[in-house]
């Protein structure tokens, strides 16, 4: 990889410079509807996300966010009509602001993210996340995120590198029963444990994971198409950071060098990717038919019409989930020198 | 009592106070040392925290930077009031405020009582040992360095530069010989006493004041002028990672920190509740006599350094990228790649499989799809055999299977018709062992009953490629280990290059050959090779076939030696 030129450099610059601008002025799309925010104190760790209808998930998705350590939640909802407002009003750790405006005009939500992470992240450690991303990292049962950004404090690092790892359930998603507030794990116990592969893009100055189960079942003949896996979900944030492409890379650039070039391992995390719990099919109905998924394409359009039929993912190779060390084990995960 | 505890505290005072008072609970006195660096509200806190507390005590307060003197006159003056106000103290223990007693403070107390003249400190030549990290290990007592490592780095950079430049090389005084080691001790009062009272004392102090770190090297070194006994280990387990800083302990090292049998453990995380409540309240009744024991603990962090430091070979992935050629290796583990044997032999898959025990696939990089051992259409964890997905990415796919195969020799068959691009990769990765039958290629087409201008066609093009390959293969950088044989000579003794490549496979293939794969019938091959020529394509990787297939097997004086590279 090609050391950046100034050149890059500073288009980098301008492009990082544009998103803030665009976060700035969607901030007069949010209409704040609960805003607790007088209650963070100076090192609390944050949670930015955006949400739609995710009455299902979120229950468990705040009770495992608090346990990591998490002090204070900041949603944007998406014009949800499943409840989903009404759950976050009733915890008193979060804030929430409402949006009708279109989704993917906004980046995919990206934009107002970047507002709220700009007027309240600054300093903070950060931890922006889908309501269908669950964090952890090694030890991550004893030790939470207080303990984790100690550690990457120490190592001169401000962000922490992921792996979406994609869960799914032995039969189709939809013939599971999940009820909101259980663990999904015991639902979704089954990951693809091979079939990943590592892009250098030379742009970001970083490596992007891509391969998966939903390469192996919707991508095979477009991988180029195949989703990316790489995420970049806990950073120290800066009011001048900015997320580009939901969170798979992040300004500037520094954010995204998790890979070590001379092949040693830097501590990383894996974001368990829920996506495929009761609802799948129909999610993907509703999605298509309001026009606000992110596309790039045909590949993507028969990508979403097959997740509409809510097809097992499942195969005989697929791998069971027990815990962090059998993701470091098999090299999904790093430990680095914890 | 005769041990006595010099504490050197900045932060998280309501951890230090919990230990205080353990401490001074089984009637050891304290002296504490705060940095100057905190404030005096929260110094006054601490020391109102302590009021009730008997036998301690607060020293004059130094301003404590990494590496620099002021840790050493902190712990000079705390001692010297420790020797002076107890007379009683036979022991001095250094600790910090993160450190945790991890044994009853009487088990400690009986220890010590033991071995009376003996002083606990780590002391090392800095010739002898590779601990120091950033580079300087001699130079710290050669040059000096006024600038503060953490606020200064320039300064601190160009100063080292500067006197390298000039040649500094600083006297050490009194013929001492500078030895290195953990800060944390345990000294007797014979000896703390001899090194602050000593005459040439201001001088010491005045060289040490300019090394670098001091508090791994004044003590250290000014021991070995007075003691009686020395046990070069430090009483208090600690552990450093790659960059020198030290590990921290967290609830989850409670079982190993119990085995350790370790008197006093550093640093600790100061919210680990678990540590601190099952070794601050937990009585332990049962007094042990064993040696502290830190061996599993060396090995489980020593693990971590090396994962830090080097990484698992042939593992790609998000956090592990090497540049191209930096890696150690390309792929985890030894495999083996076969070209043309399974076209010159029917069952040479199973064969192969049966033989070594190891996972036989067939044509990894075939045009149409990969070929899995057992036609399995994926492979463990869910590889798929898609092409597409393979030549998006075959060099991803290759060090992926190896990797998580892992404990499973992997063989595969490759040929001229496969993907090419990976040949580069292979040849140049020291776990491939790689064979080949040249021109083997020209048997499945001399099978076929396809029309003779394909063929024709077909077999030109195959050979070209085939011959691109082995001029890869015969190239100066290869790592691999590459046999490579002419057809005809392949067949005149097949079973020579196969039971040495059975033998390089390892332990698990049996010591002489019990039962050979079955040859495909060459009736006729001559002939074929011959009809081409007369088409004008003169296929040449297989060696000399005469037409008349009979004839080749009497010349038994040609040398049949495998052709060897590397």
């Amino acid at each position: 990889m090609a050391p950046p030129t100034l050149w890059s450099r500073y288009k980098l610059r301008l492009r990082r410079k544009r998103l803030l601008w665009r976060g700035f002025r969607s901030r007069h799309k949010l209409t704040p509807v609960q805003n607790h925010t007088r209650q963070i104190a100076p090192a609390d760790i944050l949670l930015f996300a955006t949400v739609r209808n995710e009455a299902l998930r979120l229950p468990y998705f705040l009770q495992h966010y608090r346990a990591l350590g998490v002090r204070h939640f900041l949603i944007v909802d998406n014009g949800s009509d499943d409840g989903t407002l009404d759950l976050l009003k009733a915890a008193s750790d979060v804030s929430v602001w409402q949006t009708d405006a279109p989704y993917k005009s906004a980046r995919f939500g990206m934009d107002w993210l970047t507002w709220l992470l700009m007027r309240y992240g600054h300093g903070h450690w950060t931890v922006t996340v889908d309501a269908d991303e669950l964090l952890i990292y090694p030890q991550w049962e004893t030790r939470d995120l207080t303990v984790l950004t100690t550690q990457l404090t120490s190592e001169g690092h401000r962000s922490l590198g992921t792996l979406m790892l994609d869960l799914y359930p032995k039969g189709s998603p939809d013939s599971q029963r999940y009820h909101a507030g259980e663990d999904p794990l015991p639902i979704l116990p089954w990951f693809d444990g091979h079939g990943y592969w590592c892009e250098r893009r030379g742009q970001h100055q970083s490596v992007s994971v891509l391969g998966g189960v939903r390469a192996r079942m919707f991508f095979q003949r477009a991988p180029e198409f195949a989703p990316v896996l790489s995420k970049v979900p806990l950073v120290k944030w800066h009011r001048s950071y900015v997320y580009f492409s939901s969170t798979h890379v992040a300004l500037p650039q520094l954010l995204n060098a998790h890979h070590d070039l001379d092949g040693r391992e830097r501590l990383t995390g894996v974001l368990l990717h829920t996506k495929f719990l009761p609802g799948t099919g129909a999610r993907a109905r509703t999605e298509k038919a309001r026009g606000q998924q992110y596309t790039r394409g045909s590949a993507h359009d028969a990508y979403y019409d097959a997740l509409a039929e809510a097809p097992d993912l499942w195969v005989p190779e697929s791998i069971k989930f027990t815990g962090w060390r059998q993701l470091v084990d098999m090299g999904l995960m790093f430990r680095g020198p914890w | 009592m005769s041990v006595g505890v010099v504490m050197l505290v900045h932060t998280a005072f309501g951890r230090a106070e919990q230990v205080v008072r353990h401490w001074s609970a089984a009637g050891c006195p304290v002296v504490i040392h705060v940095d100057k660096n905190v404030s005096r509200k929260a110094f006054g806190a601490f020391r109102q925290s302590l009021a009730n507390v008997p036998d301690v005590s607060f020293s004059k307060r130094y301003r404590c930077e990494w590496g620099t003197w002021g840790i050493v006159a902190a712990t000079q003056t705390a001692s010297e009031q420790m020797l002076a106000s107890f007379p009683d103290v036979r022991h001095v223990y250094l600790a910090s405020g993160s450190c945790l007693p991890l044994r009853p403070v009487q088990e400690l107390v009986d220890y010590l009582a033991d071995r009376p003249k003996t002083d606990f400190i780590e002391s090392a030549t800095t010739a002898d040992v590779p601990w120091t990290v950033g580079g300087l290990d001699a130079e710290r007592f050669t040059l000096r360095f006024p600038f503060s490592w953490k606020r200064q780095r320039v300064l601190f950079d160009c100063y080292v530069a500067l006197q390298r430049r000039l040649r500094v090389n600083r006297r050490v005084p009194g013929g001492l010989l500078p030895h290195m080691g953990s800060q944390w001790w345990c000294l007797t009062r014979q000896t703390l006493s001899a090194i602050l009272q000593d005459p040439a004392r201001a001088e010491y102090d005045r060289y040490f004041r300019r090394v670098w770190i001091p508090d791994e090297s004044y003590f250290q070194t000014l021991v070995r002028q007075y003691a009686i006994k020395i046990e070069s280990r430090s009483l208090t387990l600690s552990k450093f990672d790659f960059q020198g800083k030290p590990h921290i302990f967290y609830d989850d090292h409670l079982q190993l920190l119990r085995r350790s049998d370790c008197f006093v453990a550093r640093k600790i995380w100061p919210h680990a509740h678990r540590l601190y409540d099952a070794f601050l309240t937990d009585p332990s009744g049962a007094m042990k006599k064993s040696e502290p024991n830190p061996g599993k603990i060396d090995r489980i962090f020593a693990k971590a350094v090396q994962r830090r430091t080097r990484g698992r070979a042939g593992l790609y992935m998000q956090s592990r990228f090497p540049r191209e050629d930096w890696e150690n290796e390309v792929t985890a583990a030894p495999y083996s790649m076969f070209q043309g044997f399974a076209e010159l032999f029917e069952n040479f898959e199973p064969w192969l499989a049966k033989a070594t025990g190891a996972r036989v696939h067939g044509h990894l990089f075939a045009p149409e799809q990969a070929y899995f051992a057992e036609d399995q259409t994926v492979m463990n964890g869910a590889l798929s055999n898609s092409a597409t997905l393979r030549d998006y990415n075959p060099h991803g796919f290759l060090t992926s299977l190896i990797w998580n195969t892992r404990g499973e020799r992997q063989c595969f068959q490759f040929g001229p018709r496969d993907n090419q691009a990976i040949n580069w990769r292979i040849a140049t990765d020291p776990n491939a062992q790689i064979s080949v039958i040249s021109g083997a290629w020209a048997v499945p087409l001399f099978r076929s009953n396809a029309n003779f201008l394909d063929l024709r066609k077909a077999a030109a093009q195959l050979q070209r490629t085939e011959s691109e390959h082995l001029d890869v293969l015969r190239s100066t950088w290869i790592k691999a280990r590459v046999r490579i044989w002419t057809m005809a000579d392949f067949i005149e003794a097949p079973m020579e290059p196969l039971q040495t490549i059975l033998d390089e496979i390892g332990p698990t293939a049996q010591h002489r050959l019990s039962e050979v794969p079955r040859m495909v019938d060459l009736n006729g091959f001559g002939q074929f090779l011959q009809n081409l020529k007369n088409q004008g394509m003169h296929p040449y990787l297989m060696g000399d076939f005469p037409v008349e297939q009979g004839d080749a097997v009497v010349d038994r004086d040609r040398p049949r030696k495998p052709y060897l590279v590397r």
